[in-house]
């Protein structure tokens, strides 16, 4: 149970830790953004308040000493500075260490406190602590003044009325009047009977639950009235928020991005679910797809009207519940870009080269599995635009510049696909050290013929070391090959270009999801593969003159345009003989368009991808398997592959013509 | 079972008897639709559907250099585990015949002689006997490794 609330606590100290170093991040370029202070605010003392709760006393001290520096920024005691926030981004990674390993944590984190006090002017950087204490309550209702009386026979039950003045002054400094207007004339007047009231005003507000708590132990005789002030003054704009609601994604997002900021879900209409869970729910849906193909296939048998008319049916519920699974599992790729700000920044301190950092589309939706998976190859690819990318700032000067380098990242829908480009401003990619790097580690020969973007290509063979020189921020190893065999791993792909002396750009491209996708079912030497409908263009026939001949690729005319088209039954080695009527699917990928030969075009079908085994996972051509109406097994194209093969063949075509 | 022995299945391949562990067995299917896989050589050339799983088909005739025999109503596609580098995967091998399942005793199993021999030391783990008749215990794990390991070398193996 602890352990489940446990782990409960620290997957929202997780998301508020990022929400807090977004906002940090952010308050970095725009320190007078109140909204962002206040957002800021709002996640320590949300961390602070339920780390309390589940017993992180360590980390919850720790965070009150944070929140009471920070207060000052919040109250406009202290302008912010760049040394506040590095102070702060630091403070901020030490919240999760403290929650897995509190006592050893303790010392780093008083050398942080420190840090932090020092970058706050004014000396020890602690406030008052009656303001720390009632200023986080700020959002909650508050009053300036009130009235009381309490009931005649309080005195004779032996309470002291003077103790509740006391206390109600130490919530603020208070002005208190005796109100005595129920006394009655001398001559009826029962000494024991207690008749004053009292009205109180506060000289600032304090909060309404405090006061109640002041009243606690009387009861229902007594009469209270609460004046004035609802809001907290010092934070007009803030909503009300519920306590351990906030999520990355309610928090508004950085308005340097562009991006437009998301309504915030009210409470109670989100609610967390194991990724398991969806996985599972993502099997089960899948499964349910080839059933319903199957009931399909036997009521086009059968042809029985009846069974028609529910295969439709169920093929119309299965189709929804396929779109409403898959909508929730998708994620905005603004849940993963707070920490390549992050990462930005803290490069651009260690290579001590300014880089200006742009993300946009962050509200852009992909599979929850794909964003996970793509995080590292885009950590990746942002070092190496920092480090190898982007030039210093002296090389920059020189070569008329901008001193600070720009690296931007931004994501687009294009189709079924979701485009995610980094671009930086920097040198670009040297075609002739790539070359030479190349022939050094034996990937090409010395003679060969490569085209600019295949020679910008060879930096994702396996044992291409990018970097000349090892730094400390990449070329460790891990490289570029990685990047690619992940991005395909995922059915994308990855595209490079560049611009020497005006930077580099790195386009992935990546289907929207990965279990299922709509695919156009077509036969080649009576065997059928399925064809990612995406990427399909249009189907045309083979003209006849065409049809006959032999050779693997040649070109077709689509109105004007010459498209390569390769014979998949030569790609396949298939014996059987030739169709009569051979149709043409063209297809595209990375901005490239082929034709693809088949014998016939069967149907459109909803394909659950398999993934091949270890087994076949090296072939290229193929992405995965799926399982048909009729129970046989059909392979996936992976149209990339099969474009990059057309590719070559053109080439291939193209020199042997020119020779 | 005590110590010595280990349950097998043993099934007919050609004119030899292969025995592998019963523990790593799935099921045993009649011949259903295989469907070709282009370019994947003649060892793992097709995938059947077992029960809503893709699982390759494997035929080891392939690998012990054996003539590709007709398919007769004794042939049956025997599904069962393999430790692969990345876990567990599930493959299905063709056998011309199930023999049964029983029992093996270990003692019996000498190591496959490493010259004059059709059954390389590298993929055999042994070779027992049972009624007279000699037992070939195939190293699946090593088999399957040096495929993927051979097949992973040529990246443009579709090419031509």
């Amino acid at each position: 149970m602890i352990d489940e609330a446990g782990q409960i606590f620290l997957q929202e100290a997780t998301e508020l830790v990022a929400a807090l170093e977004r906002d940090l991040l952010a308050l970095e370029t725009s320190p007078d953004d109140s909204e962002l202070v206040n957002a800021a605010f709002r996640s320590l003392h949300t961390l602070k308040g339920s780390g309390a709760m589940f017993g992180y006393t360590a980390m919850s001290a720790f965070l009150h000493e944070f929140e009471t520096a920070f207060d000052r920024v919040r109250q406009g005691d202290v302008a912010l500075s760049p040394a506040i926030v590095a102070a702060a981004l630091a403070a901020c990674d030490r919240v999760l260490p403290m929650i897995s390993d509190p006592d050893s944590e303790s010392a780093a984190a008083q050398a942080v406190l420190e840090t932090l006090a020092r970058a706050m002017p004014g000396g020890e950087g602690a406030a008052p602590a009656a303001q720390a204490e009632a200023a986080p309550e700020n959002a909650a209702p508050v009053a300036e003044a009130l009235r009381f009386r309490l009931p005649p026979d309080v005195v004779k039950l032996g309470h002291d009325p003077s103790m509740l003045l006391d206390e109600l002054r130490e919530l603020a400094p208070a002005q208190v009047q005796a109100i005595t207007d129920r006394i009655a004339p001398l001559e009826t007047l029962d000494p024991l009977d207690f008749l004053v009231g009292w009205r109180v005003a506060f000289e600032t507000p304090v909060l309404r639950e405090a006061i109640e708590d002041v009243f606690m132990f009387h009861g229902d005789d007594l009469e209270l009235t609460l004046e004035g002030g609802h809001a907290a003054p010092a934070a007009p704009s803030a909503p009300v928020e519920a306590k351990g609601t906030a999520t990355p994604e309610a928090a508004p997002s950085n308005p340097a991005s562009g991006a437009p900021a998301k309504v915030a879900p009210a409470a109670g209409e989100t609610m967390r679910v194991a990724t398991e869970r969806l996985d599972e729910l993502m099997d089960r849906v899948g499964e349910l797809v080839i059933v319903e193909a199957r009931l399909q296939a036997l009521a086009a048998q059968s042809r029985d009207p009846a069974l028609l008319a529910v295969a439709e049916d169920i093929e119309r519920l299965a189709a929804g519940l396929r779109s409403a699974t898959m909508s929730m599992r998708m994620v905005p790729i603004g849940s993963i870009t707070g920490r390549f700000r992050r990462l930005v920044r803290d490069l651009s301190a260690m290579l001590e080269k300014p880089i200006h950092f742009e993300v946009s589309g962050e509200e852009t939706e992909l599979d929850k599995t794909m964003i996970d998976l793509i995080a590292d190859p885009l950590v990746h690819l942002l070092r190496n635009s920092a480090d190898h990318g982007l030039e210093s700032a002296e090389a920059r000067r020189a070569a008329g510049k901008p001193e600070g380098g720009t690296v931007r990242l931004s994501a687009a829908y294009a189709g079924a696909e979701v485009l995610i480009t980094l671009t930086d401003d920097g040198r670009g990619l040297d075609p002739g050290k790539i070359r030479a790097r190349a022939e050094a580690n034996g990937l090409i020969s010395p003679d060969a013929q490569l085209s600019e973007r295949d020679l910008y290509n060879l930096i994702f063979e396996p044992g291409f070391s990018t970097a000349a020189a090892v730094t400390e921020v990449s070329g460790r190893g891990v490289g570029m090959d990685v990047v690619r065999r992940t991005i395909e791993q995922l059915r994308g792909q990855i595209e490079l270009d560049s611009e020497p002396g005006h930077g580099t750009t790195v386009t992935l491209r990546l289907p929207l999801t990965l279990a299922i996708i709509d695919g156009l079912l077509i036969e080649v030497g009576g065997e059928h593969y399925t064809i990612p409908l995406a990427a399909v263009e249009e189907c045309v026939e083979l003209p006849l003159a065409q049809a006959q001949e032999n050779g693997s690729a040649a070109f077709l005319n689509i109105r004007g345009a010459l498209v390569p088209f390769l014979r998949l039954r030569e790609l396949f080695h298939v014996d059987a003989p030739l169709s009569l009527h051979p149709k043409v699917v063209i297809v595209q990928a990375g901005g490239h368009r082929i034709g693809l030969v088949v014998d016939r075009i069967v149907s459109n079908t909803q394909t659950v991808i398999k993934q091949l085994s270890q087994l076949h996972a090296h072939l290229r051509g193929f992405s995965g398997a799926t399982i048909l109406g009729d129970g046989r097994v059909a392979l996936v194209l992976d149209v990339g592959q099969i474009v990059a093969l057309g590719r070559e063949a053109e080439e291939h075509i193209r020199r042997e013509s020119a020779a | 079972m005590n110590g010595n022995q280990i349950d097998v299945v043993t099934m007919r391949l050609g004119k030899e008897m292969l025995a592998v562990a019963a523990s790593n067995l799935h099921e045993i299917l009649e011949p259903v639709p295989v469907t070709r896989v282009p370019n994947a050589g003649s060892f793992v050339s097709g995938l059947i559907n077992v029960r809503g799983a893709v699982v390759p088909l494997a035929d080891l005739r392939a690998i012990f250099g054996m003539e590709a025999e007709e398919t007769t109503h004794d042939t049956r596609m025997v599904v069962l585990d393999v430790e692969l580098e990345g876990g567990a995967t599930t493959v299905a091998i063709l056998a011309d015949k199930v023999l049964d399942v029983s029992a093996l005793d270990l003692e019996s199993v000498d190591a496959a002689p490493p010259v004059g021999s059709r059954w390389p030391t590298e993929i055999v783990r042994g070779i027992g006997q049972r009624d007279g008749e000699f037992v070939i215990l195939p190293d699946l794990p090593a088999i399957f490794k040096s495929h993927c390991a051979r097949s992973a070398e040529p990246r443009k193996d579709i090419h031509r």
